[in-house]
């Protein structure tokens, strides 16, 4: 049922755990569905004056959930880690799930979970900025 | 450890089946010498079922699985049921909510035409209570509908009781209640004497006892009235057309005749489970079981355990690249998207469904197997934790 990048990303997730002091926090999920993801976000500084936007310089997520919520948190931190807040939003779950060697249809909602957490935590961002 | 699922054919049972692939394939409705040879195959396995059952080989319907019985039992029934009713008055039947999706979604379809369907609640026991199911029969009731086992939790229903209770009620009520239970999972372990259990219909799986998949049995008491929802030829007493399955028909009886063989295994499997269950329990951190630990309450071969912050197919999935395979009633596995309705029904929380773990032992289990499981489980659990986060 899942491609083989599914199960990798699932067995040997590298973006898992905590960031200390996050520049922001984004969740997505309920309890109904069984999945609750955290996303974890750092971003760099701006420099005063300076016209360039800011980029995301670490990401991290805390999923509990299925084998393609896992896998599929684990794609969204790979996708946009050192993108700016505005190219991270253009992220769509369909990239996620291509990243992920296509998930299977029931598994898609894995996929618009993640981009609902990370647009979740870019929304937070700006308002604070 | 996954036997609640399906279970591996038994050496004999294959042995039994064997001639009736390419040996013996005589059509068992052609008069000639082949025909004949797989009819008394057909005989010899509806008299292995009917010493199980303790009833007569008339009453015995080899199906293609016990999904067909299930259906059989219940739209058959309804159909044949020409009783009139009252200006108004619906068809009733009242279930369970912890039934399986045979007969639960074939309740759900029958509710679309206008039959009445009552769900008898559970306890967080996840056992039928007598006194709810007698409140939901009204003189319209018609049949009643209960498991025996239950396949996520193991759990045992009061069947003869309820048997008991029906054929009270019988006596004083206008038209008769039918009772239908589905044994799948029962067979294995607890007595199905129909007239012990005072039944009227009775489901069996061949592959849930060492048998071959795409067979079933209903047992249908003589008296009963079932019309055939499979119509065509006068196969099984005109009531499941269609050529029958020789092989599998003689699989199921030598699989039901193995089944008193078992029974001296009984105790090494309950041993076994309560190694399970004592082992789960102590290594793991917020885990319990789900349902009563009393030994009477639950057949011998399933466990049923949730655990805080995972996610049950996510551990499964874990589990099996580990080398275990089991079960889990997370919604993650189905196309609902919502979690065991079974666990629901017993009042767990969502996430407590979600992180169920259904591991169900069989004949061939070993102690050795339990060991690893056990030894493999505390690590599988802490990691899918620090994923979570939870």
């Amino acid at each position: 049922m899942y491609s083989k990048k599914v199960i990798q990303h699932f067995s040997k997730p590298k973006f898992f755990g905590k960031i200390k002091n996050p520049d922001v926090i984004g969740t997505a999920g309920n309890p109904r569905c069984g999945d609750l993801l955290t996303l974890y976000l750092k971003f760099s500084k701006q420099k005063a004056g300076s016209r360039k936007q800011e980029k995301i310089t670490d990401i991290k997520f805390e999923t509990l959930g299925c084998a393609a919520a896992i896998a599929a948190s684990d794609m969204i931190c790979e996708l946009v880690k050192g993108k700016t807040p505005d190219e991270a939003l253009k992220v769509s779950f369909q990239d996620v799930s291509s990243g992920l060697g296509d998930l299977p249809p029931i598994k898609i909602h894995c996929a618009q979970l993640v981009t609902e957490a990370l647009k979740d935590a870019i929304e937070k961002y700006k308002q604070k900025s | 450890m996954d036997y609640a699922a399906t279970t591996p054919l038994d050496k004999k049972v294959f042995k039994a089946m064997e001639p009736y692939f390419s040996e013996k394939y005589g059509n068992p409705s052609s008069i000639h010498s082949f025909g004949q040879e797989t009819q008394a195959a057909i005989d010899k396995a509806r008299d292995q079922v009917v010493k199980f059952l303790n009833c007569k080989p008339s009453e015995i319907v080899f199906t293609g699985s016990a999904s067909e019985s299930d259906n059989m039992a219940i739209r058959g029934l309804l159909k044949a049921l020409k009783r009139r009713k009252r200006e108004g008055e619906k068809v009733h039947i009242v279930t369970s909510s912890i039934e399986h999706k045979a007969v639960l979604e074939t309740c759900h379809d029958l509710e679309k035409d206008g039959v009445k369907i009552s769900y008898v609640p559970v306890g967080r026991d996840g056992i039928v209570n007598l006194d709810d199911l007698k409140a939901e029969i009204t003189p319209e009731t018609d049949l009643v509908s209960i498991m025996y086992v239950n396949n996520e939790t193991g759990i045992i229903q009061p069947i003869k009781k309820i048997g008991n209770l029906l054929e009270e009620m019988n006596k004083t009520k206008e038209h008769r209640i039918f009772f239908h239970i589905d044994a799948v999972q029962a067979a294995n372990w607890l007595s199905c004497d129909t007239q012990d259990l005072k039944v009227d219909l009775l489901t069996l799986s061949g592959h849930k006892i060492y048998g071959p998949k795409g067979v079933g049995v209903l047992y249908i008491k003589q008296g009963t009235p079932i019309s055939s929802i499979i119509t065509g030829g006068d196969q099984e007493w005109g009531l499941r057309a269609g050529t029958e399955n020789i092989a599998n028909i003689a699989g199921m009886g030598a699989a039901i005749e193995q089944i008193k063989s078992q029974k001296s295994k009984i105790k090494s499997i309950i041993k076994l489970r309560d190694k399970l269950v004592k082992g789960v329990l102590g290594k793991i951190p917020d885990s319990k079981l789900n349902g009563p630990r009393k030994d009477e309450d639950r057949a011998p071969h399933i466990a049923n355990f949730s655990f805080r912050g995972i996610e049950g197919e996510a551990l499964v999935m874990t589990l099996d690249r580990e080398g275990v395979a089991a079960s889990t009633g997370s919604a993650c596995t189905s196309r609902a998207l919502l979690p065991s309705h079974v666990l629901m029904a017993m009042g767990l929380e969502e996430l407590e469904a979600h992180s169920s773990l259904r591991m169900s032992l069989g004949k061939y289990t070993t102690e050795k197997e339990i060991n690893y499981f056990l030894k493999i489980l505390p690590k599988v659990v802490e990691r899918l934790r620090k994923i979570s986060g939870r």
